[in-house]
């Protein structure tokens, strides 16, 4: 193997090497623990301060209003469980989707065994949330909607500012697992009328383990994490400074750079798709055509499992990822595959290529190739596909 | 996460087809789990004179079709019988302990093909019961 094609990127991205240097003199130099009070301390603090200040520019929020965590997930449990047990008086329903991320699903299906009533609303063949259902799903004991901003297996866009102006018309506090959409796709929490937002680092280019929640300030949620004064109170622990300062770099580059990036990807997304479309028979696009992340292919190819595309690809050195029940160690192919109206033999067979913004054309071209080699192979190997060449004679 | 001969065998899969006058053909598992392997097998006299296989499935699925089909040729109804999901385990050099399951469906395929080669010979064969139609159910096992 002599090259790889990383094309997981919705997975994990490669750290920035203008962000790494942004880090390195936290690590060594300036090891001050940020609630010190000797003058190394303040370099530390300092440090934080500016990383809070780029992370709430990147979404419109205000400095105060950002916390740092150690990840999409820990922001996902501490915004829906601190929600749940802090407006309990008011009502014990939660509103969320059937394709969420497990961090919001699994804590969602946790709160259901606590006694709280759980909707997760139907999506469309493309992933999309009605906003109908929605609002017709609110009850006056609803205390929280929580839809994800862009989903990270199929890549739609939810129609987020409907979301927010629903909740925002019932007075419901509005969260978003922004994960793969921070960085990515602009975000604006007071247009777009969000409450709690979570993202991570590592999916724009910035470090693993270091996260975000966007608390918007009138919104009571006590600390998740006790143990200390830090982060206003509301997150114990001392701060992961240069975590911090990696997230805080790598949100001002995927900002600054989101426009350019954005069109270039989608560019790229496009001509992979289309160039997937026509080289291969028996496919499905998922996911909305449009309304997708600029980095997100999805694709199911009939007749063929995930895990043996996955392996084959591997051996050409290509990164990728699958929905298959084999890759998720159940029995079961991906719940959003099963929400978008799949059969189950379908949605074995998907595969997601996410690009960053430094995929080549040249790379894409050879994805295809192999692509179409591997699926040629495993067909001529698999039983179902024999049957349905049988059929059609 | 597989061992080298687990991926040789799916890399370069032993005995992968189709037999057009197959004196017996068994298919087992189901497109809802993931897993269908269907073997082919051609007997003449007592002996396993060809098998082939197809499978749509995880790499595990291909390569324990593939070592399962290897194990058999050219041996008697009664040996083959005797190759147990162990021993296709056991040539591959092992499995992760979640794909034991498509060594069972290997073995069941096998036997499959046999049950059908039997019912239209109108012969019994020592051991060998009735394939279930489905054999995806009885392994499940919690998310991990």
């Amino acid at each position: 193997m002599s090259k790889i094609i990383y094309l997981d990127n919705a997975a994990t991205t490669q750290l920035d090497e203008n962000v790494f240097e942004e880090m390195k003199p936290y690590f060594v130099e300036h090891y001050g623990n940020p609630s010190s009070v000797y003058s190394i301390a303040s370099e530390s603090k300092k440090a934080i301060d500016i990383a809070r200040e780029r992370v709430a520019n990147s979404i419109g929020a205000e400095v105060s209003e950002i916390y740092f965590t150690n990840g999409g997930t820990e922001s996902d449990n501490w915004a829906i469980k601190g929600i749940a047990e802090n407006y309990v008086n008011k009502g014990k329903h939660i509103i969320t989707t059937k394709i969420e991320h497990h961090a919001v699903l699994h804590t969602c299906e946790y709160l259901e065994k606590q006694g709280y009533e759980i909707t997760y609303l139907n999506v469309d063949e493309d992933g999309l949330v009605n906003i109908e259902e929605l609002e017709k799903s609110i009850r006056p004991d609803t205390i929280l909607i929580s839809i994800m901003f862009a989903n990270n297996e199929i890549g739609t866009i939810e129609p987020i500012k409907e979301i927010g102006e629903i909740a925002k018309k019932h007075n419901i506090i509005f969260h978003t697992d922004a994960v793969q959409a921070f960085g990515h796709v602009p975000i604006h929490v007071n247009e777009m009328n969000i409450d709690l937002l979570s993202a991570s680092g590592h999916k724009v280019n910035g470090p693993k383990g270091i996260g975000f929640l966007y608390i918007r300030k009138n919104i009571k949620l006590k600390s998740f994490i006790h143990g200390g004064a830090q982060e206003r109170q509301r997150r114990a622990g001392t701060e992961n400074v240069p975590g911090i300062v990696g997230l805080g770099a790598a949100a001002k580059i995927a900002c600054d750079n989101m426009e350019e990036r954005a069109k270039h990807l989608i560019k790229q997304r496009d001509y992979l798709m289309e160039q997937i479309e026509k080289n291969v028979d028996y496919i499905r696009l998922n996911g909305h055509r449009t309304k997708r992340l600029p980095n997100n292919v999805n694709f199911c190819f009939r007749f063929i499992e995930g895990e043996s595309l996955l392996i084959s690809l591997d051996m050409e050195g290509i990164c990728a990822s699958s929905g298959s029940a084999c890759t998720s160690g159940s029995l079961d192919p991906s719940h959003v595959l099963l929400a978008i109206g799949l059969p189950h033999e379908i949605a074995h067979g998907s595969l997601r290529l996410t690009l960053s913004h430094n995929t080549t054309k040249e790379e894409l071209d050879f994805v295809v190739e192999q692509l179409k080699d591997i699926v040629n192979r495993l067909r001529a190997m698999s039983p179902l596909y024999e049957d349905f060449v049988k059929a059609q004679k | 996460m597989y061992t080298e001969k687990v991926m040789d065998h799916f890399k370069n899969p032993r005995n992968m087809g189709e037999i057009e006058d197959a004196s017996g053909i068994g298919t087992v598992g189901n497109a809802k789990c993931g897993d269908i392997m269907r073997v082919f097998l051609k007997i003449e006299g007592d002996v396993i004179e060809d098998v082939k296989f197809k499978t749509f499935g995880c790499g595990a699925a291909v390569a324990t079709s593939s070592m399962a089909t290897e194990l058999v040729k050219g041996k008697t109804v009664k040996e083959a019988m005797a190759v147990t999901n162990k021993a296709v385990m056991e040539a591959l050099d092992g499995l992760p302990p979640v794909k034991v399951h498509c060594s069972l469906l290997a073995e069941e395929a096998i036997h499959a093909a046999l049950w059908d080669y039997a019912q239209k010979h109108n012969i019994e064969i020592d051991g060998l019961k009735e394939p279930k139609a489905d054999i995806g159910e009885h392994d499940s096992f919690e998310e991990i």
